[in-house]
């Protein structure tokens, strides 16, 4: 059995004085699309942080594809993993091209032409040929975070994470990003990591999800959107999937 | 929160502040070592940009404030010393306090208004946008792409404004003596005989070094930003309070340095 691409073991999440979850533990296989679901405030883009070797985690280790982050693994580990964040963080400076050509031209060695040639691939794989010579100021948001994941996407990484891919976009929008995230999987085997509470995007893109509830601090249900929604016994689960997102406080 | 608790609160944020800007003064060093051993690490297309805007987009404040101030400084001092009979030492008071000590500063306290908030309000919009914490997930450090860029902008500016501020403080004087009816000639000859070369160099060097203050203090303070809806807001404010803050303590502290040297 192939070993996963992301292990998370025993992770006490937060930050220094801030236990956020308590004694996580997950793993990701590779080419799976999992989630990390949960109401606002719940851990979730915390934990998405630390697996992501932003933040320390306060307990526990957390491996990509068999590594531990620390500093001495952490270039290496850099190129294994592609992020997306919410807003796109493109380079207001950059076109969409040199966006995606900036790690290509940072680790890839590769010549100029091929880096290009690799960019535009990239970005026609997206959808977004067209917007190559664009600034991220001139495209539309979903557009933004279409070439965020081309970008993510360049160093051909283990896994990709992406943080609220459907934020702040209508629903034709999200659902079109949804259907990229499955092509991209069903093309090239790519593995997601997906910090969303959009329950649709949820139910058509993901394999497995974790769910985890800021009340009592814990992951509370690892496994399949279908399943935990029919047969899940935790009464905040039922709630989550019944009547959407659970508010801080609920 | 108490009285006492705020204060605090507010002290123990200024020696953070004060411990970041330290940090990436050393961070800056460093890197500006490694770029001397790979100078293809360097970004010169943003550090261009940084420059332009910097340098050239600050030419004409720089050039009109140093006019106006020498005109001002000759007004004021010539009406003092004609009581003397003197007033032609007002070029040699110009002189040494253009070169010395109001040129740097003058244009430095500019830099900071313009460049030091700019360059805090470009950063902290990136860190809000979450673009800081993409550099770091792509193993590339902010630093060397955000930082070095605009702090050697700043350097390589500051001594450009400074010198075309001092030129045009001088201009200023000497149409105030021309209109007390000093020839152009005792002025100008006044200036030429009191400025030395050190004297000038001594003063550009000073600048070039708050440009560096300007530009660090500038970029900590973008990349302390908070992500509030001030956050950006308050991250230009203290940059340009801090930027004059550090020009004004190690303009003191040269001060210091050079009267136990005798220069």
């Amino acid at each position: 059995m192939e070993a996963p691409v992301v292990e998370v073991r025993d992770v006490d999440a937060g930050y220094p004085g801030e236990l956020i979850l308590n004694d996580v533990t997950f793993d990701v296989a590779r080419g799976e699309i999992f989630i990390l679901l949960g109401g606002s405030g719940c851990g979730k883009s915390t934990m998405m942080k630390h697996m992501i070797g932003l933040n320390p985690v306060i307990a526990g280790e957390i491996l990509i594809a068999g590594e531990r982050w620390s500093a001495k693994t952490r270039a290496s580990l850099c190129r294994k993993i592609g992020v997306m964040y919410q807003s796109g963080a493109l380079f207001g400076s950059m076109t969409c091209l040199e966006n995606v050509m900036l790690p290509l031209d940072e680790f890839s060695g590769l010549k100029r032409k091929a880096r290009r040639e690799k960019a535009l691939s990239l970005l026609g794989d997206v959808g977004l040929l067209d917007a190559a010579d664009k600034m991220p100021g001139e495209i539309s948001g979903g557009m933004r975070k279409r070439v965020a994941i081309a970008r993510a996407m360049a160093l051909d990484p283990e896994v990709v994470f992406l943080d609220e891919p459907s934020a702040g976009l209508d629903p034709i929008t999200s659902s079109a990003l949804d259907d990229l995230i499955l092509a991209l999987r069903r093309e090239k085997g790519m593995t997601f990591v997906v910090v969303t509470h959009e329950l649709p995007s949820i139910f058509k893109i993901a394999d497995r999800c974790a769910i985890f509830d800021k009340a009592r601090k814990v992951m509370v249900a690892l496994g399949k959107p279908a399943e935990l929604r029919d047969k899940s016994e935790d009464e905040f689960v039922r709630k989550f999937f019944n009547r959407g997102e659970i508010s801080h406080g609920e | 929160m108490s009285l006492f608790s705020s204060i605090g609160k507010a002290w123990v944020e200024k020696f953070d502040a004060v411990y970041d800007n330290l940090a990436l003064l050393g961070e800056v060093v460093v890197e500006a070592f490694t770029m001397l051993f790979k100078p293809w690490r360097f970004r010169f297309g943003d550090s261009m940009l940084a420059y332009q805007r910097a340098a050239f987009d600050g030419l004409p404040i720089s050039i009109g404030i140093g006019f106006l101030l020498g005109l001002i400084l000759a007004f004021q001092s010539a009406a003092a010393l004609r009581t003397f009979g003197v007033e032609t030492y007002v070029a040699d008071l110009l002189a040494i306090g253009l070169f010395r000590e109001l040129g740097p500063i003058i244009t430095a306290i500019i830099l900071a208004g313009r460049s030091g908030s700019a360059f805090a309000a470009e950063i902290g919009t990136m860190k809000v946008d979450d673009e800081l914490d993409a550099l770091a997930t792509m193993g590339l450090a902010p630093v060397r792409f955000l930082v070095m860029p605009r702090v050697v902008a700043a350097v390589l500016a500051m001594p450009v404004l400074t010198i075309c501020a001092e030129l045009s403080g001088l201009v200023g004087g000497a149409v105030v003596l021309r209109a007390m009816d000093i020839p152009g000639s005792v002025f100008w000859g006044n200036v030429a005989s009191t400025t030395d070369v050190f004297m000038i160099v001594f003063g550009l060097a000073k600048s070039a070094l708050f440009g560096l203050l300007v530009g660090i203090v500038g970029c900590c303070a973008g990349m302390r930003t908070k992500a509030t809806a001030d956050g950006v807001g308050v991250a230009a404010t203290s940059a340009v309070v801090g930027g004059i803050i550090a020009i004004a303590v190690s303009d003191g502290l040269i001060a210091v340095i050079c009267y136990f040297w005798g220069v």
